[in-house]
This record gives C-alpha cells, structure tokens and sequence, in this order.
C-alpha cells in the first residue's frame, strides 16, 4: 500500500477565465510539476495549446488502418469463402467475380475503418472512466475551467496556494471527492 | 454569419436542454399524431403478412412501386446528414454548428426507416427472416455476393452503423453536459452513455479528430450507398434503367432532397423548440445557396438520362421514354415533378430575400422532396409498366390504400424517431455553439465592423 508521501491525489482548480488557467499552468510548472501531472477540463473545445498545454500525443491513425485490414479480411472471407465453399455456377457467371466483390470488399473494408475509428477515439480519450476524481459538475454546467493537478504529500498544499493565487475561484478535491466537497 | 448572438454558457444550456429535460404538452400532441401514422402502417403490416402484398397495387410487371419508391426516397433523405455533417466539418464551415445533428439524426431514422421497405416487399417475411437471421449454417448455403440484393444491404447496414456511431462520438460531450442537469433515471442513462466524459484536452483534440476521421471516412460510404441503390436499377435488364449516369444521378438526387429536408426540419425545429437565437435566417440563407448547384447538378444528370435515353435509338429505351413524358397519369407526374424539384424553388432560391424566409424555405424545400418523391416514382414504375414482347400479362400500376399507408408509415417513423431523439438528447450540439462563441471577433475595416472567426 502506497504511503500518505507518495499517494497521488488530484486537487481541482476551478478558473473564470483562460488566461488565469494558463497563469495557473506556468506557476505549477514552476514549481517542477511536471506536464503529466496536469490537465485542463474545459466545456468545449479549446484552440491546442490555449492553457500552454502541451500538445495531446496519440495513435488514433492506426485504429482506422487496423480496422480497414480486418474488415477487408472479414469481406475477402464472405466473398471468397462462401463462394468457394458452395461453388454454384449462376447464370455461367465465374464463382469468383471481382467486380460485384468489390462492393461488397468495400463496404466490408469501410465499416471496420469506421467502426475501430470509433473505438479508438474512446481508448484514446481514456473512457470510459468513473467520475469521483478530478472533476466538477460546474466545469460542464456553469462553463468553468477547470485545471487538475496530480500531486502527492507536500506538493497537495503547494498546488492549493498556486491555484488559488493564480486566481482559481475554488479549489476542490485532494483525497476526497470533488462532486461531494462543496 | 452575420446574424450572431452573444451567449451565455448558462443560457446556451439551458435554451438546448430546455426540451429534453422538460415535457412541452404539444409534445404529446404532436408525438400522437406519428404515432397514429405508425399504427396505420402497422394495420397495413399485418395485412401484409396475412394476405400477402397483393393488397398493394402491384401486379404483373410493376412488381416494385410505391414500396421501392419509398426505399430509394428515404434513402435519399438519409444523405442529409452526411452532405451537411461531414463536407462542413471537413471544410470548417462555420454555418454548419446548430445544423450538423439534425442532418444526422435524420439520416440515422430515414435509413433505418428505408430499410423497411424492401423487407416488407418482399413478401412472406417471415421466410426473409429466416435467410437472413440467425444464419443456418449446418446448410452449406450462402447468400450470393454477385447479386445487388447482396450488395444493397452490405452498404445499407454500413452506411447505418457509421452514421448511428458518428452521432455518437458527436452526441458524447453533451450526453455528459446533460448528466449534470437531468435528475432520477433518465441522469443514471446519462451517465452510462457519457462514458464520464470531461473534458479534458485529451478528450477535446480526439473529439476534433474523430469529426474529421469520421467525416473522411463516412462520406466515401454515402457516394456508396445511393451508386449501390442505382445499381438495384442499372444492373438490372428493364428497358429506361440502363444509363450509365444513374449512379451520380441518384446521388445528387439525394443530396438535393436530404438537404432540403434538412432545412424543413431546421424551419420546424426553429419553430417548436424556439431556437430562434441559433438557427437563423443566415442558415437557411446558406442551405438556399447550397441547393442552387445541386438542384442544377441534379437536372443536369436526369436530362442526360432522358437524353441518352432517346439518343440510344433504341425501341424500348425511347418507347420507357416516350411512356415517361407522354402517358397518363406519367404526363401529369413528370412537369409536376420537374416543376416541384427545380424549375418553381430553384429560381426562387436565388433571391436573397426568399433565401432569408424561414416560412418561404419550409414550403419550398417540403415542394422539392414532394417532387423528389415523384422522381423516384417515375424512374421506377414507367419502366416496369412498358409492355414487352410475349408479355402474357400486362397491367398498369394503380395504388391502392395499402401503398397510401405505408408511405404514410413511412413519414410516421422518421419524424416521431427525430422528435423522440430531440426530447432525450439535444438537437443542437452544445459545445460546438460554445466553440462558436470562443472562437468569434469582430474586426473593424474602416467604418465597418466585419464578423470574423478566429482560427488555429
């Protein structure tokens, strides 16, 4: 079991405006938090790099690829495995005739594309996840900003006072829930 | 966007929830009435299964009529949500914002609706069912892939899938938004399908990426879908379907009709969910723009199929021709149609005061997908009716109630799947009107203060 000293707890700074957000991000890092011990939780999208964020490092690029492979394989065996499994000559037309595979190839090779996208988009954005750390409803209801910092011993009281100076108009969590502080 | 309010977080929230999380008493009025529309279809159903679909009007040869006629329509319409969604987005078009989830909440419930259609046409369901699933595999029998009536589900279920899981990722940041202001179980269905989404940077960059990776992924599959409903048609051997534009033809046929039913819909939503402050004549001042090239693209590719119709010299294509311009009742329905579809709306849409019109709009783009209707009719059944060599039975086709009925069900499913949509989630993504309101200035150029949007 972790110690008090290393226990990571996040502490929620809730912020009017994007400016003081981003002061907020400079101080911290100040300090030595590091980017990965922050976050920033807004309402809607922001342009990248708005808090001085750092830019979001991901592979959403290879779930469309992966998923075009295994759809199209998924197409090649209902094409070419069905037909050749029950090789019915229709109308003297050959068993395996490429051009109305194609459709069929295709649409095989664009659901997987769409459907792993979509996969991929919720592993990529970390969901799903549960609600009880390192949020506030009034980020989504009232349009706050809201800056998360993950810290632990020492640096939870550290962040509070950063936060607060750098104009946060609440600060919640560090160790208990931020839905049930207020 | 000239027409732009200053909004609140609080007041964007509260006038886009304000219909999901309340119950309007016109709401069950209304929800009655599509329901009424529902049960009629229903009636007709079990008729259907009972009797069998000899109590619509088709008989020997015009075996496909107001059914198929109301598969392709609904197809059609189905286009909405990617031509507006997916083109906007990938072009950053800043009009597209209150638009984009109407356009594909319609496509989801038209497509689903479509898919109907051909079941229940083709007679003694129950058997259908039983080709298609649960699959009996112990018979060693598959379904044959050279056949379109393979080709046509395949890009059907694709095409759904895609659109059902692009309104999804879209509908997830306001699911969560919606989490925070719904109460007792209807919080609970919030909460699961929000996944606990947010917001974070993290999550907001994705959410751009999926909108563009979707878009690009979904719009090849929209060409696919109306080429694939063509060749339903092209590939088969009747006389008046054999041009090779019918491809593009029924595509931007149902580019045409599904953005203006995308603006009926807006009109109406604007109307009843009073979205006056979102949806405005600037929006529908764009859509009358945007339909002006399609409508011309559209007629353009049915005069070429008209023409190459004649131009082949062949009997039957120009006596399918001839049937399609001279014979009644198609003499009536085909100037109804063109006229309906472009020559009444298409010049009045080049009028800026027209285009700014919101009642003007409702009434001219409900008149081009009546005439859009009439096209699909009058593509298919003039074919079939043409009277062949050795036909030993020939009549023309005639609707009876049951074909009324179920084009009536038709309507019925669409609408009351939209209105149920808007009164769980809302119509108009949230944040992409937040976004909205972030990302816009106003810059002065002289005397003038000039509407602007600020850019990454």
């Amino acid at each position: 079991m972790a110690s008090e000293a290393t226990r990571r707890t996040a502490v929620l700074g809730l912020f009017r405006s994007a400016e003081a957000t981003a002061d907020g991000v400079d101080a911290l890092r100040a300090v030595g938090f590091r980017d990965r011990d922050l976050d920033v939780l807004t309402d809607s999208p922001f342009p990248e790099g708005a808090f001085g964020e750092r830019p979001v490092h991901h592979r959403l690029y290879v779930f469309p690829l992966m998923g075009a492979a295994c759809g199209f394989a998924v197409g090649v065996l209902i094409t070419v495995g069905t037909q050749m499994s029950f090789p019915l000559v229709t109308g003297g037309k050959p068993i395996l005739s490429i051009p109305p595979m194609i459709n069929v190839l295709y649409e095989g090779t664009m659901l997987g594309a769409l459907i792993f996208t979509v996969l991929g988009v919720i592993f990529e954005s970390r969901l799903p996840r549960r609600l009880d750390r390192g949020y506030d409803p009034r980020i989504l209801r009232d349009g706050l900003i809201g800056l998360e910092v993950k810290a632990a011993g020492d640096q939870v009281d550290v962040a509070r006072g950063l936060l607060r100076q750098a104009g946060a108009v609440d600060v919640v969590g560090a160790g208990t829930e931020a839905r049930g502080e207020r | 966007m000239k027409d732009r309010s200053d909004l609140s977080v609080e007041e964007i929230n509260r006038d886009l929830l304000d219909f999901p999380l309340h119950k309007p008493l016109w709401f069950f009025g209304v929800a009655t009435v599509f329901v009424a529309f529902i049960t009629a279809g229903l009636v007709t159903v079990g008729f259907l299964v009972l009797v069998g679909v000899g109590v619509m009007g088709i008989d020997r040869p015009a075996m496909w009529a107001f059914l198929i006629t109301n598969f392709v329509f609904w197809v059609g319409i189905s286009h909405a949500g990617v031509m507006i969604s997916a083109i906007l987005r990938l072009v950053h078009a800043e009009w597209r914002r209150p638009v984009t989830r109407a356009a594909e909440v319609l496509t989801v419930f038209s497509l689903a609706t479509a898919a109907t259609f051909p079941f229940l046409h083709t007679g003694r369901q129950w058997r259908t069912l039983y080709w298609a699933f649960p699959y009996d595999f112990w018979r060693g029998v598959w379904p044959d892939v050279r056949s379109p009536l393979i080709w046509d589900p395949s890009a059907i279920f694709t095409y759904l899938t895609g659109s059902t899981l692009f309104l999804y990722v879209a509908l997830l940041p306001d699911l969560a938004v919606a989490r925070e202001y719904a109460r007792g179980t209807m919080r609970k269905v919030y909460t699961v399908l929000s996944l606990g989404f947010r917001g974070t940077a993290r999550q907001w960059r994705l959410q751009a990426l999926a909108g563009i990776l979707l878009s690009a992924l979904i719009l090849p599959v929209f060409v696919s879908v109306h080429s694939i409903v063509s060749w339903d048609f092209a590939v088969a051997l009747v006389p008046g379907w054999h041009s090779t534009v019918f491809a593009p033809y029924f595509v931007a046929g149902a580019v045409h009709s599904g953005v203006s039913a995308v603006a009926t819909i807006m009109a109406l939503m604007r109307r009843l969910f009073r979205l006056e402050k979102y949806i405005t004549p600037d929006h529908f001042d764009a859509i009358g723009r945007l339909l002006i090239p399609v409508a011309c693209g559209w007629l353009y590719f049915w005069w070429m199929d008209f023409y190459f119709g004649i131009y082949s010299r062949a009997p039957d294509e120009i006596a399918v021709q001839f049937a399609r311009t001279f014979v009644y009742p198609y003499n009536i329905l085909t100037p109804i149609f063109l006229l309906a579809g472009f020559f009444i709306p298409v010049p009045l849409f080049l009028f800026r005061r027209v285009r700014r019109n919101i009642t003007a709009m409702l009434w001219l783009t409900l008149l081009v997908n009546v005439g859009m209707w009439l096209e699909r009719f009058i593509i298919i059944v003039p074919a079939l009716t043409y009277k062949q060599p050795f036909s030993f039975s020939w009549t023309a086709f005639s609707p009876t109630w049951a074909d009324w009925l179920m084009t009536l069900w038709g309507f019925g499913l669409v609408l009351l799947g939209v209105l149920l949509f808007a009164k769980f989630f809302p119509i108009i993504p949230l944040y992409d009107i937040k976004e909205g309101q972030t990302i816009k200035a106003e810059v002065q150029i002289g005397r003038v203060k000039v509407p602007a949007v600020v850019r990454e």
